[in-house]
């Protein structure tokens, strides 16, 4: 047997106090929270928290789409059957362009080698579905069935049928988040068909794009449309963006302010095309060094 | 334990299982697609906030800290927004639930309305403050209607520990 323990038996276990676990909790909250926005080096960390929250929120999510299969089944063959024709005249529509195309990029392509041209990069991609909306009310991101699993990588941009909806930033083992193009954060490169004039597209956060750093003289008109430039190396050029909405001139400030309503169905639910990521391009030339002499201000 | 203090009724102990599966249930609530609703409570802030109230020695800001971790990685969220915010909830609930308890049931969601109304605001103020964009007034209802909820609340999660009342004619008491 034992000797006699010295310590008083710990009737009352108490851990630390109250306060002591406040500071330490709030502590570490706030070392997450700046890490994460600023570093963003918990990716690893957020994926295995996925990894268990996942599958419950699947499962949260199956009466909703249980709902949807109901009313899509009781919609019935009559719906179908319109769509389906709608769908076909559709097809008929576009055929003529879509049947030229391929003589199109064909003879694209032997003009660019007579002009020795780089050739257009090929667009390939692959085909995710919403699962739900993210719920942070403080951003505006969608996640889709895809992930590291089909190989998804953040910074691919994703389109839908009438335009660009966003970039994937962030992935997950069996799911994605994208970022939409209207999030306050999120910026394109674009450039307008009509003038040609490059510029940035910003989203506000309210479902609407601004066109930033357009001087307020520049030739932009109601109705223009803007598509991407692929200046930054990620958005292939020449898809679709955005729509001018509105301009307002004011003499106080340099630049106009632009708005403009994304053309792709940003806020709806249904399918969209993951594209795959451009191949590096070659690095910038090195800055010029400044001359000594051009450095002087000038004279009063 | 009685439901409030000033009440004459003794309740049943607590099963902490039950406590554990009414947290995940609200986790689970809160990730339907219903929470896209406007003016939807946080329904695990309010059973945070509950059986912190009640049941301090057991939920608290362990329990706080790793359901705003969960929350925020399936919201989408900044990591430690949630948990900062709940938290704090667990702990000023834990250090006024002596107080809230001597209340009936109708001032108790009064006492309740300022923890759950700080606790989005912090949230918000946290993002705004790193640039996020405001989220509209719809985003602070929220805990307006979790207050009206505070009532058939406790009764639900208080339901397993009503004793049923045993009449016995030959005893006076």
């Amino acid at each position: 047997m034992a000797g006699i323990d010295h310590a008083p038996p710990p009737f009352f276990k108490r851990g630390p106090a109250p306060l002591a676990l406040l500071t330490f909790y709030l502590a570490i909250s706030l070392a997450l929270f700046v890490v994460d926005l600023r570093v963003r080096s918990l990716d690893l960390f957020r994926q295995s928290i996925a990894l268990v929250v996942d599958p419950v929120q699947r499962v949260a999510q199956t009466p909703g789409s249980l709902v949807d299969h109901a009313v899509a089944y009781l919609e019935g063959l009559q719906a179908m059957r319109e769509e389906n024709s709608q769908l076909k005249r559709q097809q008929l529509d576009t055929a003529p362009n879509l049947l030229r195309l391929e003589h199109l990029v064909s003879e694209n392509t032997r003009l660019r080698q007579l002009l020795a041209v780089k050739e257009r990069e090929k667009v390939d991609g692959q085909v995710a579905s919403i699962l739900y909306t993210a719920r942070d009310p403080f951003s505006r991101r969608i996640v889709v069935d895809k992930g590291q699993q089909s190989g998804l990588l953040a910074g691919q941009p994703a389109i839908d049928e009438a335009g660009v909806v966003g970039q994937v930033t962030r992935v997950f083992p069996f799911s994605a988040e994208v970022t939409l193009i209207t999030d306050k954060d999120q910026a394109v490169p674009v450039q307008l068909v009509r003038t040609g004039q490059r510029s940035v597209v910003f989203g506000l956060g309210n479902g609407q794009l601004e066109l930033r750093y357009i001087p307020a003289n520049a030739d932009v008109q109601e109705g223009d449309l803007l598509v991407t430039s692929g200046l930054d190396g990620i958005y292939l050029p020449g898809f679709p963006v955005a729509r001018v909405l509105s301009i307002q001139r004011d003499n106080a400030y340099a630049f106009a302010r632009i708005l403009c309503a994304p053309l792709a169905g940003v806020e709806n639910f249904g399918e969209v095309m993951v594209l795959n990521p451009r191949p590096a391009r070659p690095a910038p030339p090195p800055e010029p060094t400044p001359v000594a002499g051009k450095a002087k201000k000038r004279g009063r | 334990m009685q439901p409030t203090f000033t009440s004459s009724r003794i309740l049943l102990p607590v099963r902490p299982w039950f406590v554990v599966l009414s947290l995940l249930l609200a986790l689970a609530a809160n990730f339907l697609p219903t929470a896209h609703w406007p003016g939807m409570p946080d329904w695990l802030a309010l059973v945070l906030c509950f059986w912190s109230i009640r049941e301090s020695r057991r939920v608290g800001m362990g329990w706080a800290f790793v359901l705003g971790l969960a929350m925020d990685v399936a919201d989408g969220a900044v990591l430690g927004q949630h948990g900062f915010a709940y938290i704090l909830l667990a702990y000023t609930a834990t250090s006024l639930s002596r107080r809230i308890l001597w209340f009936p049931l109708a001032q108790q969601a009064l006492q309740v309305l300022p923890l759950l109304l700080a606790s989005q605001v912090i949230q918000a103020l946290l993002r705004m403050a790193t640039g996020g964009e405001f989220p509209g007034w719809g985003y602070f209802v929220g805990p307006l209607i979790a207050t009206l909820l505070w009532i058939p609340a406790t009764f639900l999660l208080l339901l397993p520990q009503y004793q049923p009342v045993d009449r016995d004619e030959n005893r006076p008491l």
